[in-house]
């Protein structure tokens, strides 16, 4: 895209490379609308399962690599969004579609207040917090015992048959009702993960993408020239709680079974998606989608090793922090200057356009 | 008319008395010069005016407001512009980006407003050849260069300078005077800490010694020159 303006100079953002790739990338998406006419369920779950870790990983991301927030408490609201799906589907009789929005805003809700204890607190302190705040989230709805309590529940069966458009996905493929709730759960998860990464796309490109990199670098200079800072982290992180929240409904609406341990599980919602973004590549949109391959391919090929498989885990993400620090696309990106998701602003001078371009 | 007007501001870090009841005006469109040894508290008495520190006691009036308690931000956005003595760039933005942040929010512009108004800042600057390079990889005098050119770009109606002439060759210098004599001339009132005394006095109208968090003496550069406390203080320096 160029910003044009009316007189001598203009400022650039997209590469040849980035419009190379945003026609890649429509075809990439149109072929993954498609995807449940052509691949078997067992892929169409896997995807789901890339799918909604990206989610998780770009709203991570979003956080800690662009908002400095280094959060190990996202899990609250993955297991928050989760139980607001359940707790409004079950209870208020919401259909579990439309309540995915929901598990999004209590989320959104539950972030108030964590940021209000979580903010007074900086760096490592910043990151316990969470962790702790996420705890207590987890310990008190354990107690809830209509949605039963520590050992958690499932949808009912008069729920899960009454999805929204799962007849018309019936009609369209010929399938059984559950490879039905597959395919849609699988297609939510697509416009959830496209909605997350253009929406942060979007912010990237404005403004306050500007200011929130400027308070990431420096927050004293950031204030001194009129951003706003405090504000600008809680916007982040009520966006990223909103975003995680929903993600976390749809998680548990695929899964139709929830319980406090495994929604608000720091390991799934929060660890993994930390490796898939430092070894992907913090502080870029690329780095989270080649890091859950990566972390995709090591799970299924380490399957089988048990314990050993966390082990190894470890053992790459302090590798790649050590050689790599801006991951696996940083280092690919360092090297070829290509950047998919350009946010760089260049500006030019027509005169001279395309000599003395840096950075 | 008075844009800046600070009252007994004192400023303890510990014991250590940084601002010691420190009183002085500052007339719209003038240009003040701060010097003093180091450590004399200079870059902590444009903390306290900038709200980057908060005043122990003692009030900060600003075009007739007392902004004593309110925010570094907010005094930005009233118009109130700022370079570091220890450049902090946005290490990651480019030194273009870094413009635009204090441009498209300092005076709360859209990004297409300002574009213009950013490359004459760079052009006078001398950075645009830089642009396009992230702020990080920049050379000291590049850091010191994009300070100033950040803080003209939120366009202050009072432009605070610290020390940004410091390891400059003479000619660079002599860019430098020019450039800050045309912000001046353009009815920006600059306030400016520099050890480099003949670029200081080449621009401003008056001077204010600072030592020990002290107040010592403000007047006419000549006049101040000439006092027996500040060539004591000063000792070994001539002018």
């Amino acid at each position: 895209m160029t910003l044009i303006n009316a007189s001598s100079h203009r400022v650039e953002i997209a590469t040849s490379a980035s419009r190379l790739a945003a026609i890649a990338g429509f075809v990439i998406v149109v072929l993954l609308f498609a995807a449940p006419a052509f691949v078997s369920r067992r892929l169409l779950q896997d995807l789901f399962f890339i799918l909604t870790m990206l989610g998780l990983a770009q709203c991570w991301n979003l956080l800690a690599g662009y908002g400095g927030l280094v959060s190990i408490g996202q899990q609250a609201f993955v297991g928050i969004g989760a139980y607001a799906l359940f707790g409004t589907s079950i209870l208020l009789g919401v259909n579990p579609v439309p309540a995915i929005l929901i598990g999004g805003v209590v989320a959104a809700l539950l972030a108030i207040p964590t940021a209000f204890f979580a903010f007074r607190l900086a760096g490592a302190y910043f990151a316990i917090g969470t962790w702790v705040i996420a705890e207590i989230v987890r310990l008190l709805v354990a107690q809830w015992k209509m949605l039963g309590g520590g050992t958690g529940t499932s949808l009912p069966n008069s729920i899960r048959r009454e999805f929204w458009f799962t007849e018309t996905i019936q009609d369209l493929f010929g399938v059984r009702a559950a490879a039905s709730r597959d395919i849609l759960a699988y297609w939510l998860a697509l416009i959830l993960v496209l909605s997350v990464i253009g929406g942060i796309y979007w912010l990237l490109r404005s403004r306050r993408g500007l200011a929130l990199s400027a308070v990431r670098d420096n927050l004293q200079a950031a204030r001194s020239v009129g951003v706003d800072a405090l504000r600008m982290r809680w916007f982040v992180f009520i966006s990223a709680a909103f975003g995680t929240g929903m993600i976390g409904a749809l998680i548990y609406m695929q899964k139709a079974r929830i319980s406090p341990d495994a929604a608000f599980s720091v390991q799934d919602w929060t660890a993994y998606v930390i490796f898939i973004v430092v070894i992907g590549g913090i502080g870029t949109i690329e780095g989270p989608i080649i890091g859950v391959l990566v972390f995709f391919i090591l799970q299924a090929l380490l399957a089988d090793f048990g314990s050993w498989y966390l082990m190894i885990l470890g053992v790459i993400g302090i590798a790649v922090m050590l050689f790599a620090p801006r991951g696996l696309w940083g280092l690919f990106s360092d090297r070829t200057g290509i950047q998919l998701f350009p946010i760089r602003r260049r500006l030019v001078r027509p005169m001279i356009s395309n000599d003395k371009r840096e950075g | 008319m008075t844009i800046l007007s600070l009252n007994n501001v004192s400023k303890s870090f510990g014991a250590l008395r940084v601002a010691d009841s420190i009183t002085f005006d500052v007339v719209q469109g003038e240009a003040l010069g701060i010097i003093g040894p180091n450590g004399a508290g200079k870059s902590t008495l444009f903390n306290l005016i900038t709200g980057n520190l908060k005043c122990d006691a003692g009030t900060v009036h600003y075009i007739g407001e007392d902004v004593t308690r309110s925010s570094a931000m907010q005094r930005c956005l009233n118009g109130m512009g700022r370079s570091f003595q220890i450049p902090q760039p946005f290490e990651k933005l480019t030194v273009y980006e870094n413009l635009l942040v204090a441009a498209t929010f300092g005076r709360n512009a859209s990004e297409q407003a300002v574009i213009e108004d950013c490359a004459a800042i760079l052009e006078q600057t001398e950075m645009m050849p830089r642009a396009n390079a992230v702020a990080g990889s920049l050379s000291l005098l590049e850091r010191k260069r994009l300070e100033l050119a950040r803080a003209m770009a939120t366009q202050p109606k009072l432009l605070l300078l610290d020390e940004i002439a410091g390891g400059l060759t003479e000619g660079e210098c002599q860019t430098l005077i020019g450039t800050i004599k045309s912000i001046h001339s353009s009815g920006t009132t600059i306030i400016w800490i520099e050890h480099v005394l003949h670029a200081l006095t080449a621009v401003v109208e008056r001077l204010l010694v600072l030592d020990f968090g002290k107040l010592v003496a403000i007047g006419e550069p000549d006049t101040i020159m000439e006092s027996k406390e500040v060539r004591e203080i000063y000792l070994g320096i001539d002018v």
